[in-house]
């Protein structure tokens, strides 16, 4: 009964993380410019391939398969955000300037 | 439903392929061949090569890809109009494409178990791994005992790539700490960097002391090694990175890695061994033979990440005084 409760929760674990990747992989075709993929990407990544790798903690069990799944689990939560934090950086730095909707002001 | 995988990845690497072809901007190339690499990887872990999974992807989609954008950087990221009609070389391309598919049907199909190195090598080392070398590894007791001529020619060539790039190049050490103001205002990425820093290069020495039991060698460990300190070039300035490990410090450090893999191959011949035979290192042969894997993957680990690092600090210390 748990390890049909543990499977499930893994394969809801993966399946979501699935869809957050290719919603992030949709944003980054679909939107306008440089700064909005990237907030696309940032979010659904980071999200995504942390449920991924939840789920496939779940699968592994207590081993050191799941041990190693959280060091990159951590590390997925520290470089990801990181990344993408230095590329916009560098992106504003650089002149690019983000759209704005100037309808308003 | 290994074949959909498979399928699906080859599909993706001939996307990737033509879209490299076609494309004229180089930083999307460089990037494109990164993902290259990256599927490849996974290409290979399908095919449960591991060791050539991790090669791939630390050296394919990781330092190539840094070297490629730090030459990018030096030259131009446009890539030049052909003057030329691309006829002549296409039928060149074709004609030897179409020689090499028919060498290819000379050769045992793939997976084939009749195929000659699945009868004799491959069982050979297969068979005789675990009493001879005693490692779990048996790509490591292949490619560090059983192929040692070869991998010691593998070494020998980065070392040389190296000298080129020295010879080619050169090198200038700084003594202001030269960093474009952009990146210093990133403090998120200069902590992260710090943080990561020891990990980075404890993760290396792992990969290449566990390439007895586990996917790791040499090879990756020095690129991982590399990768740590170039990430600190990155994010403290290159001035930094060379006071870190100065620029002789690395020219000893390359030649000192091919130098302790001859010194145990000689070694072995002194202790009335052959040349790169282990088992004479130690009393007990299997000993021997785990002192000398570990011995000269080490020498390799040493070489690649030194070498690795004189053509990152090579490129970037001349991009920079081209500015000023």
């Amino acid at each position: 009964m748990m390890e049909l409760v543990l499977d499930l929760l893994s394969w809801v674990c993966l399946l979501a993380g699935a869809a957050f990747l290719l919603i992030g992989a949709i944003g980054v075709l679909r939107f306008p410019d440089f700064y909005t993929r990237l907030h696309a990407v940032s979010v659904c990544d980071t999200l995504g391939a942390g449920l991924v790798l939840v789920g496939l903690m779940l699968q592994g069990g207590l081993s050191l398969v799941t041990v190693k799944l959280l060091l990159m689990f951590c590390f997925m939560m520290f470089t990801g955000p990181t990344a993408v934090h230095a590329l916009a950086e560098a992106a504003l730095q650089g002149k690019l300037k983000p759209l704005v909707d100037d309808r308003e002001s | 439903m290994e074949h959909f995988i498979d399928i699906v990845l080859l599909g993706l690497l001939m996307i990737t392929g033509f879209a490299i072809v076609r494309m004229r901007s180089l930083l999307a190339v460089a990037m494109l061949t990164s993902i290259y690499s990256l599927l490849s990887a996974s290409l290979f872990m399908v095919l449960d090569a591991v060791d050539v999974a991790l090669t791939e992807a630390a050296i394919g989609a990781g330092i190539s890809t840094i070297l490629m954008l730090a030459t990018i950087a030096l030259t131009t990221d446009r890539e030049k109009a052909p003057r030329h009609t691309p006829l002549l070389p296409l039928v060149v391309v074709f004609t030897t494409g179409a020689a090499l598919i028919y060498g290819t049907l000379d050769m045992p199909h793939y997976g084939d178990p009749d195929a000659p190195v699945h009868r004799r090598m491959a069982a050979a080392y297969l068979h005789d791994t675990p009493e001879e070398i005693g490692v779990p590894n048996v790509v490591t007791s292949v490619l560090a005992s059983y192929r040692g001529y070869d991998t010691l020619g593998e070494v020998t060539v980065i070392f040389t790539a190296g000298i080129g790039v020295l010879a080619l190049l050169g090198y200038r050490t700084r003594r202001r700490n030269i960093q474009s103001p952009a990146i210093k205002k990133l403090v998120v990425l200069r902590v992260i960097a710090k943080l990561f820093l020891p990990l980075i290069l404890l993760f290396a020495l792992y990969i290449l002391f566990h390439g007895d039991y586990g996917p790791g060698g040499g090879f990756q460990a020095g690129v991982i090694f590399a990768t740590g300190f170039i990430l600190y070039a990155l994010a403290f300035g290159l001035g930094n990175a060379q006071r870190l490990i100065p620029q002789r410090l690395l020219h000893v450090l390359a030649a000192a890695g091919v130098l302790i893999y001859a010194a145990v191959g000689i070694e072995g011949m002194l202790l009335g061994g052959k040349f790169l035979e282990y088992r004479v290192l130690a009393d007990d042969p299997v000993t021997g033979q785990h002192l000398g894997i570990m011995l000269i993957e080490l020498g390799v680990g040493i070489t690649v990440a030194a070498v690795m690092l004189i053509i990152y600090f090579g490129f970037v210390s001349r991009q920079h005084s081209g500015d000023s």
